[in-house]
C-alpha cells in the first residue's frame, strides 16, 4: 500500500471574526488512523478540508509524503474523502459511483468494473452494485462512499463525520467495519468526529481539539485515563466534579487521598477534582453519609446518583445486577478508587455531574 | 405569532362520533368540494368543450371535419410555423441567457441583495402583461424611441433602413426574450439550488477538474431541468397573445393573432368555427409540450430535491 | 499562501457581477427609455409635465377617462379575484388534504389545466359562457373575476399546496381534533394562521396576474388597466408609456416588499416554534 506520512504545521485559518484554526500542529504516521475529536466549531472539519485542498489556510504548511502540497489543487492531491452525507452522485448507480475516479484516470472498462466490484465487496455491499443512491439506506450510501474513496488507492483517507447522520445502531456497526477496512487497506487516515465514543473505539491516536488548537493527542487509553486538561477530562467520558484540597502531591477528595495525574500544575489549596464514575464505589451502609437519589439502568451497567452532605452529587457506575440492593433513599458509603485524577484549580467549575457533556453510554 | 398550543382552546371535550372509514363514494365530505368543482365546470370545462366541440361544428349545426381541414390552408399553416419558430427561438435564447443569469445568482449568497433583487425583478417581468412590455419597447426601439434616436443622431445608424421590423416577427423575438429570460431564471433556479456542494467537492477529491465535474456530474444532473424549462418557455411563447396584440396591428403573422382576427373580424360564411379549430390546434401543441415537461420534471425531482 | 480556493471564489464573483451587470443593462434599458420618453420636452429639454398629470388624480380622470375607468376596473378586479381565488381554493385544498385524499390528484390536475389552455384559447370558449353571465349578473367588467380566478388557479394552487406540505396539516388537525376542536375552529385557528405566507404568496401571484391580464378582457370587450393602456396608446403615446412604467415599478416594489415580509414571517414562525 502506498501509505504516506502527513504533517500539518502551524495551520491557521480565520473566517471573519472567528479564528477557526490557531496554529495547529498534527502528525500522522503512515497507515495510522488519527481521530480529531471536539465540539462543533473547534476547527476539526476546517483542518480536514484544508488538508483535502477544499479550503485555503491563512498560514502554515501541509506536507504529504514529505512534499509540500499547499500549491497542489484539490483534484491532484490523491486523497480519498468521505463526507457526512449527500456525496454520492444521484444519477449514477453505486457501481458507477465507485468507478468515477477510475474512469477519470482512464482505466480500461473491464479493469475499472472489476476493481469497483472488488471495492463494493470489501465494504460489504456487493449485492447492491446496480442500485441508485436513492434506493439505498444511509448506512449503505456511506459504504458506497467509502468504496468510491478507496477505489483510487489514495495516499490519505479523509473522513468528515461519516457516521453522524446515521442511526445509532448502524453507526456502531459501520464504525467497526470502517476500522476493519482501514486496517486491511492500510491507508493513512484522518477521521473527524464529535462523538467521543467513536473516536476512542476507532483510532490509533485521538486528538482532542478546542477553539482551533489541539488540547491533547495520544492513544485512546491515555486520553481517557490521563486527560491533560479539564476540558479533555470533561469532553471524553463523564466526570464528577468534586471539591477537594491539593497538598503534598495528592488531592484529598471525600475523605480519600488520591494521586494526581502526571504533569498536574495546580497550586496547593482548594481545587476541583474530576473523578470518573467507574472509579466511584457505592456500598449499602446504614452509617453511610450518602443517600441514593436516582438510578439509571443501562443494560450491562447502571449509573447511580448519590447525594452527599454539603449539597454534593456523585454519579457512580456499578454492575446493573447490584441495582436491587441500592433502591432510592438507601443510605450508602461512597469510596473512591486510588486512580490518578485530574484537578482543576478553578473552584467555580463545580457543577451537577448529571448535566455534563461527554459520553452517551 | 401565538404559540400553537394556546390556539387549541376548546375546553369541553366533545364526544367523538365514530367516523365511517374508507372512501365511500357518496360520503358527505364530498359536499365540501362541490363549490370548487361547480365553478371549474362552468368556467373551465365548458369553455374547453365549446372549443373542442365547436371545432367539429359546421355552419348548419352538424358535425364536420371542414374546420380541421381548413387548418391545412396555407395562411394558417404559415401562422403555425411562424408561431413554432418564434417560440423555439425565444425559448432557446431565453434558456441560455436565463440559465447563465440563474447560475450567476446562485453562486452568490442566498440571502444577498443581488439574489433578492434579481428574483423580484424576474418575478415581475415574467408575469406582467405584454402591453406594458410592448410599450416599453416602443419607447426604446420605436420610430422615435430612445435607442433609435440615439443611434441615428449620435452614431449615424438607422436601424430601420431595411424596414420597420419592430412590429413584425423580428421585433416579437426581441420583445419575447425580455420575458423569457426572467421566466427561465424563476423555473431553473430551484434546480440549481438542488445541486449540493458535496458533489463538486467529491468530484474534486476524486481527481476531477471543474470541466470534468460539469461534463459528468452537474451537466447530466441539470440536463432534464434545463430541457424541461426550455419546453416551458416554448409553451409560454406559443401561448402569448398580449404582447403581439399590442405590437402588431396589421396582419396576423402568428396563430394567436389569427384567432383574434377570426373572433373580431367579419366571419366568412361557413368558417365561423375556424377560430375554434385553431384554438384546438394550439391546445394540442401546448398539451404535448407540457406533457414532455412533466416527464422531465419527475426526473429532476428524483435527483435534485 | 497558495489561495487556490480563494482565487476560484473571486473568479466566480467577477463572473457574477459581469453577467448581472450586462443583463441588468439589457433589462433596465427599456425602463430608462420609458422614463426618457415621458420626460421629453420641446427642443430637447426635460419636462415633468406627463408625470405631473399622472400624479394628479382628478386631472387624470378628466383628461383620460378611459384610463381612469380601466384603473378603477382593475382595482376592483384585483380585490374580487383575490377574494374569490382564496375563498374557493384554500378551503377546497385543505379539505381534500384532510378528508378526501383520493381526490388530490384530480384537483391538482384541474388546477394545473389552465397552464395547458392558453388564455387566447380559453377566451374563445368563454364567449358563450359570458353571454349567460351577462344575463344573470350584468355586463360589468368586474365579471372578469370568474375568468381571472381560473387563470390564477395553477399558481395559487402551487403556493397553497406547498404551504400545506410545509406545515404537515394532517398532524396539526389530528392534534386539534383530539383536543376537541370542531372543524371550523380547526380551519380558522389552526390551519390558516400557519399558512399565512402561502396565502400571501398566492394572493400576490393573483394580483400580478390580474393587473397584467389583457387577452381575456380585450377579446371579451371589457375594460381593465391593460386594455385602457392599449387604447390610450393610440391617442396619447406618452401617457400610456408613463402608466406602463408606473405599473411595472409598482409591481416590482410590491414583490420586493413581499419577499421581505415573507422572510420576516418565516423567521418569526421559526422563532415561535423554537420557543
Amino acid at each position: 500500500m502506498n501509505s504516506v506520512a502527513v504533517r500539518l504545521e502551524g495551520l491557521s485559518r480565520r473566517f471573519g471574526a472567528v479564528q477557526a484554526l490557531d496554529g495547529l500542529d498534527l502528525d500522522l504516521a503512515p497507515g495510522e488512523l488519527v481521530a480529531l475529536l471536539g465540539p462543533s466549531g473547534c476547527g476539526k472539519t476546517t483542518a480536514l478540508r484544508i488538508l483535502a485542498g477544499l479550503e485555503d489556510a491563512d498560514s502554515g504548511r501541509i506536507m504529504v509524503g514529505g512534499k509540500d502540497v499547499a500549491n497542489v489543487p484539490a483534484n491532484r492531491r490523491d486523497m480519498g474523502m468521505v463526507f457526512q452525507a449527500y456525496s454520492l452522485f444521484p444519477h449514477l448507480t453505486a457501481l458507477e459511483n465507485v468507478e468515477f475516479g477510475l474512469r477519470l484516470r482512464r482505466q480500461a472498462a473491464a479493469a475499472r468494473r472489476a476493481r469497483a466490484h472488488e471495492m463494493l465487496e470489501l465494504v460489504g455491499i456487493g449485492a447492491h452494485a446496480t442500485r441508485y443512491p436513492q434506493q439505498l439506506s444511509g448506512g449503505q450510501q456511506q459504504r458506497v462512499a467509502l468504496a468510491r474513496a478507496l477505489a483510487i488507492q489514495p495516499q490519505v483517507l479523509l473522513l468528515d463525520e461519516p457516521l453522524s447522520a446515521l442511526d445509532a445502531k448502524v453507526r456502531v456497526q459501520l464504525r467497526d467495519e470502517i476500522r476493519r477496512i482501514q486496517l486491511e487497506v492500510g491507508t493513512t487516515t484522518l477521521f473527524v468526529t464529535h462523538d467521543q465514543e467513536e473516536a476512542l473505539a476507532l483510532a490509533d491516536r485521538v486528538g482532542v481539539m478546542r477553539a482551533g488548537r489541539l488540547e491533547q493527542i495520544g492513544p485512546p487509553e491515555d486520553v481517557y485515563r490521563s486527560p491533560a486538561t479539564p476540558f479533555v477530562a470533561d469532553f471524553v467520558g463523564l466526570s464528577n466534579r468534586l471539591p477537594g484540597r491539593v497538598g503534598d502531591g495528592i488531592v484529598e477528595v471525600l475523605g480519600a487521598r488520591l494521586p494526581l495525574v502526571a504533569g498536574t500544575d495546580v497550586p496547593d489549596g482548594p481545587a476541583t477534582a474530576l473523578v470518573r464514575p467507574e472509579s466511584v464505589d457505592v456500598t449499602a451502609d446504614p452509617d453511610g453519609a450518602g443517600r441514593v437519589l436516582a438510578a439509571s439502568f443501562l443494560g450491562p451497567m447502571a449509573r447511580i446518583t448519590v447525594a452527599l452532605p454539603g449539597d454534593t452529587l456523585v454519579v457512580a457506575q456499578v454492575a446493573s445486577a447490584r441495582l436491587a440492593d441500592l433502591p432510592p433513599e438507601t443510605a450508602v458509603r461512597v469510596d473512591l478508587r486510588p486512580v490518578p485524577v485530574v484537578v482543576s484549580g478553578d473552584r467555580s467549575e463545580t457543577a451537577d455531574p448529571r448535566t455534563h457533556s461527554g459520553a452517551e453510554l | 405569532m401565538t404559540d400553537r398550543t394556546t390556539l387549541l382552546v376548546d375546553p369541553a371535550p366533545t364526544p367523538t362520533t365514530p367516523r365511517r372509514r374508507g372512501g365511500r363514494w357518496f360520503s358527505r365530505d364530498l359536499l365540501g368540494v362541490v363549490p370548487f368543482f361547480l365553478f371549474v365546470a362552468v368556467f373551465l370545462v365548458i369553455p374547453t368543450l365549446v372549443v373542442v366541440i365547436g371545432s367539429f361544428g359546421g355552419t348548419g349545426g352538424g358535425v364536420t371535419l371542414d374546420n380541421l381541414a381548413a387548418l391545412g390552408d396555407d395562411y394558417i399553416v404559415d401562422a403555425f410555423l411562424r408561431s413554432i419558430a418564434l417560440s423555439a427561438v425565444t425559448a432557446m435564447l431565453g434558456a441560455i441567457f436565463g440559465a447563465l443569469l440563474a447560475y450567476a445568482v446562485v453562486t452568490g449568497r442566498p440571502d444577498g441583495v443581488v439574489r433578492r433583487a434579481v428574483t423580484a425583478a424576474c418575478g415581475v417581468l415574467a408575469q406582467f402583461g405584454g402591453v406594458t412590455l410592448a410599450f416599453a419597447f416602443i419607447a426604446t426601439l420605436g420610430l422615435s424611441g430612445f435607442v433609435t434616436v440615439f443611434l441615428r443622431d449620435q452614431v449615424g445608424i438607422d436601424i430601420y433602413s431595411g424596414g420597420v421590423w419592430l412590429f413584425d416577427l423580428p421585433g416579437l423575438v426581441l420583445v419575447y426574450t425580455y420575458f423569457q429570460i426572467p421566466l427561465m431564471v424563476i423555473v431553473f433556479l430551484p434546480a440549481l439550488d438542488g445541486i449540493r456542494p458535496q458533489w463538486r467537492e467529491a468530484a474534486e477529491s476524486l481527481g476531477g477538474s471543474t470541466w470534468y465535474y460539469w461534463r459528468r456530474v452537474a451537466g447530466p444532473l441539470l440536463a432534464p431541468a434545463f430541457l424541461g424549462a426550455t419546453l416551458l418557455l416554448f409553451a409560454n411563447a406559443f401561448s402569448a397573445y398580449a404582447t403581439a396584440a399590442a405590437l402588431v396591428s396589421q396582419g396576423s403573422p402568428i396563430v394567436p393573432l389569427q384567432i383574434r382576427s377570426a373572433l373580431t373580424s367579419e366571419v366568412i360564411l361557413g368558417r365561423e368555427n375556424i377560430g375554434k379549430a385553431m384554438a384546438l390546434g394550439m391546445v394540442v401543441v401546448v398539451a404535448v409540450v407540457m406533457w414532455l415537461y412533466a416527464v422531465l420534471q419527475r426526473r429532476t425531482s428524483r435527483w435534485l430535491d | 499562501m497558495a489561495g487556490l480556493v480563494r482565487r476560484r471564489v473571486r473568479r466566480q464573483r467577477i463572473l457574477r457581477w459581469v453577467v448581472v451587470t450586462v443583463l441588468g443593462v439589457f433589462f433596465l434599458l427599456p425602463l430608462f427609455a420609458m422614463l426618457e420618453f415621458t420626460t421629453r420636452g420641446a427642443g430637447g429639454t426635460l419636462t415633468a409635465e406627463t408625470w405631473r398629470t399622472f400624479f394628479d388624480w382628478r386631472q387624470l380622470g378628466e383628461t383620460y377617462p378611459v384610463l381612469w375607468a380601466g384603473m378603477k376596473a382593475s382595482f376592483g378586479l384585483v380585490i374580487l379575484s383575490v377574494l374569490l381565488t382564496l375563498l374557493l381554493l384554500v378551503p377546497t385544498v385543505v379539505w381534500v388534504r384532510l378528508r378526501l385524499p383520493r381526490l388530490r390528484r384530480t384537483v391538482e390536475f384541474i388546477c394545473l389545466l389552465p397552464l395547458t389552455i392558453p388564455a387566447i384559447v380559453l377566451v374563445v370558449g368563454l364567449a358563450p359562457v359570458y353571454a349567460w353571465v351577462v344575463y344573470f349578473v350584468g355586463g360589468s367588467s368586474l365579471t372578469l373575476t370568474f375568468a381571472y380566478t381560473i387563470l390564477a388557479l395553477p399558481f395559487a394552487y402551487r403556493a397553497i399546496d406547498a404551504g400545506l406540505s410545509a406545515i404537515d396539516v394532517r398532524t396539526l388537525t389530528e392534534a386539534a381534533r383530539g383536543l376537541g376542536a370542531g372543524w371550523a375552529t380547526v380551519m380558522w385557528r389552526v390551519v390558516l394562521p400557519n399558512m399565512r405566507s402561502a396565502v400571501l404568496s398566492a394572493a400576490f401571484i393573483t394580483v400580478a396576474l390580474v393587473l397584467g391580464e389583457f387577452t381575456i378582457a380585450s377579446l371579451l370587450n371589457r375594460q381593465n388597466l391593460q386594455v385602457a393602456i392599449d387604447q390610450l396608446g393610440k391617442s396619447s403615446a406618452t401617457m400610456s408609456i408613463a402608466v406602463s412604467l408606473a405599473a411595472l415599478v409598482l409591481a416590482f416594489v410590491l414583490l420586493l416588499l413581499l419577499s421581505f415580509a415573507g422572510r420576516g414571517l418565516r423567521r418569526r414562525q421559526r422563532e415561535g416554534s423554537a420557543s
